[in-house]
């Protein structure tokens, strides 16, 4: 059977990836909110808030905004995994001669696909704003592998509530936290305004750490020891979320 | 067991022994035998809650039982559950199609799962087979329940499995798309397939199938050919009642028994074949 696993993944990625494209509606609304958001903080509050630093304020928290893109994304991913267990279709699948991890990573690549296509259009309009970085093309592929990282960690994510969800509501219910925890980190302010016990959690939460390591990337400083906090969570969530779905699934199956 | 065991027809081609399954305190199946011959048409008969839908879900892999063992097609479906998926195909209660794709996407998407040369070959001739083909654009969530219940089982004829497990097919359609599953159904038993087919509607165990096991409480409380069961009740009597149509026989003489399927084959004389 494991022979097969590449080409049923190939088969059943096609599937959902036409999905999407028959409703790119999914993309469109995911890059919409980041988009809104981006445009709120840049031009109604951002002109308020002191970064301390020299840096344009929307170079400052694009990192942040591409996190919330991703984490916004990945709730289609719980959706439509959810939608393949109500109807017959996840069982006629366990039912056939395929091999049963390709109807997770199916999921799994095409989540990756939705998003960065996502954020590939969040930081086309942010260059539009007046993003500018003079990133290398070894930083932007520093950014580009920790998006990846971050949305296969949040899409495995994804992947534990899709399948054990009991309705719609609730498969796409969990990445509300997800999208706020950019906001309670240093991606829109910097972390030592805030009262003491919040500048603790925000400092000590991964997104701080992602976030930091992105934008010096853009801003070709030294990423230091960041990135390899950061890169710590990414794997940890990933590991960690991935042997969870997992079982869920193994359990599912007897 | 070998894997020559799935082309000897003295062997049945499904065999249960005592299973039992359990969902918490429910104890949905309490030891259940049964065994089905290749190439024959086998009805679990049962009201609703009965278990049907376990014993189906048990021997094509997608749960496990508790106790007993069953063997489809010479192998055990604990043992050895790729070699069991590689010789049987599901259809549901509820239609599984792919709603948005289209009815020849989903063929296709079947194919390609089954690992089988020209996906496209393939599901052309299914949409033909199934007077599908002026559909197989269209997206198979436009379908209506009769046409997605063609599409469904046409899904599950990929391949040739040589046993189909069909769980309430008729539940929910009208009667023509009733009459045309009914037909597939004989035409797949006639071509050597051996079907299991679970129902709760008397008449589909009767129309249909070779055999007849009651399926009450969690375990089978008869198991016999249509003939058989008859005679489990006193002789018949001879009577003189006067011939009354049936409201089915009313219905579909005035709206004709054609249904969906104008390009069906000689949809009346098929039809009477049922009868």
């Amino acid at each position: 059977m494991t022979s097969h696993v590449l080409g049923d993944t190939r088969v059943l990625t096609g599937r959902s990836l036409t999905h999407i494209l028959r409703s790119p509606d999914t993309i469109i609304t995911t890059a919409v909110t980041p988009i809104a958001l981006m445009l709120l903080f840049v031009y109604v509050l951002g002109g308020a808030i002191n970064t301390g630093s020299d840096e344009s304020y929307i170079n400052y928290m694009l990192p942040g905004i591409l996190l919330i893109t991703v984490a916004s994304g990945i709730a289609y991913t719980a959706y439509r995994l959810f939608l393949d267990m109500q109807g017959g279709i996840f069982e006629r699948f366990q039912s056939m001669p395929i091999a049963r991890s390709s109807v997770l990573w199916a999921h799994v690549l095409t989540s990756l696909v939705s998003n960065l296509v996502s954020v590939a259009i969040v930081i086309g309009v942010a260059f539009i704003m007046g993003f500018r970085t003079g990133a290398s093309l070894g930083a932007w592929l520093g950014v580009a592998g920790i998006l990846v990282l971050f949305t296969l960690a949040l899409t495995w994510l994804a992947v534990v509530a899709g399948l054990s969800a009991k309705t719609v509501d609730g498969a796409s219910a969990f990445s509300y936290p997800l999208i706020f925890l950019p906001f309670i980190s240093s991606a829109f302010v910097p972390t030592d305004t805030m009262p003491a016990p919040v500048a603790w959690f925000a400092e000590n939460q991964p997104v701080t750490s992602i976030v930091d390591t992105l934008r010096a990337l853009f801003a070709q400083e030294p990423v230091g020891n960041e990135i390899w906090i950061a890169l710590g969570w990414l794997v940890a969530i990933l590991v960690g979320a991935y042997i969870w779905s997992v079982a869920i699934y193994r359990r599912k199956l007897s | 067991m070998n894997t020559d065991s799935n082309t000897d027809a003295s062997r049945p081609a499904i065999q249960v022994r005592g299973i039992e399954k359990s969902f918490k305190d429910l104890h949905v199946l309490r030891g259940v035998d049964f065994d089905v011959k290749a190439g024959s048409i086998f009805a679990l008969l049962g009201s609703n809650g009965a278990g049907k839908t376990t014993v189906v879900r048990i021997l094509s892999t997608l749960l496990k039982a508790d106790a007993g063992t069953a063997t489809v097609s010479g192998f055990d479906v604990a043992a050895k559950p790729n070699d069991v998926r590689e010789s049987i195909s599901l259809t549901g209660q509820f239609a599984a199609v792919d709603e948005v794709l289209t009815g020849r996407e989903n063929l296709v998407l079947v194919a390609k799962l089954r690992h089988l040369k020209n996906p496209g070959a393939i599901a052309d001739e299914l949409l033909a087979r199934f007077s599908l083909t002026e559909a197989g654009g269209r997206r198979a969530g436009t379908y209506s329940g009769g046409m997605r219940r063609r599409l469904d089982i046409s899904m599950s004829l990929i391949g040739n499995p040589p046993i189909i497990f069909l769980d309430e097919p008729t539940t929910g359609l009208d009667p023509q798309a009733r009459i045309e599953v009914w037909q597939t159904v004989k035409k797949l038993a006639e071509g050597g397939t051996t079907v299991l087919l679970t129902t709760q509607y008397l008449d589909e165990a009767e129309q249909l199938a070779d055999r007849i096991a009651i399926l009450h409480k969690g375990t089978i409380i008869q198991n016999g050919t249509l003939a058989e069961l008859k005679q489990l009740l006193p002789a018949a009597k001879v009577e003189y009642v006067e011939k009354q149509p049936s409201l089915e026989d009313v219905f579909l003489a005035l709206v004709g028994e054609t249904g969906e399927t104008d390009a069906a084959v000689e949809p009346e004389t098929a039809g009477k074949e049922l009868r």
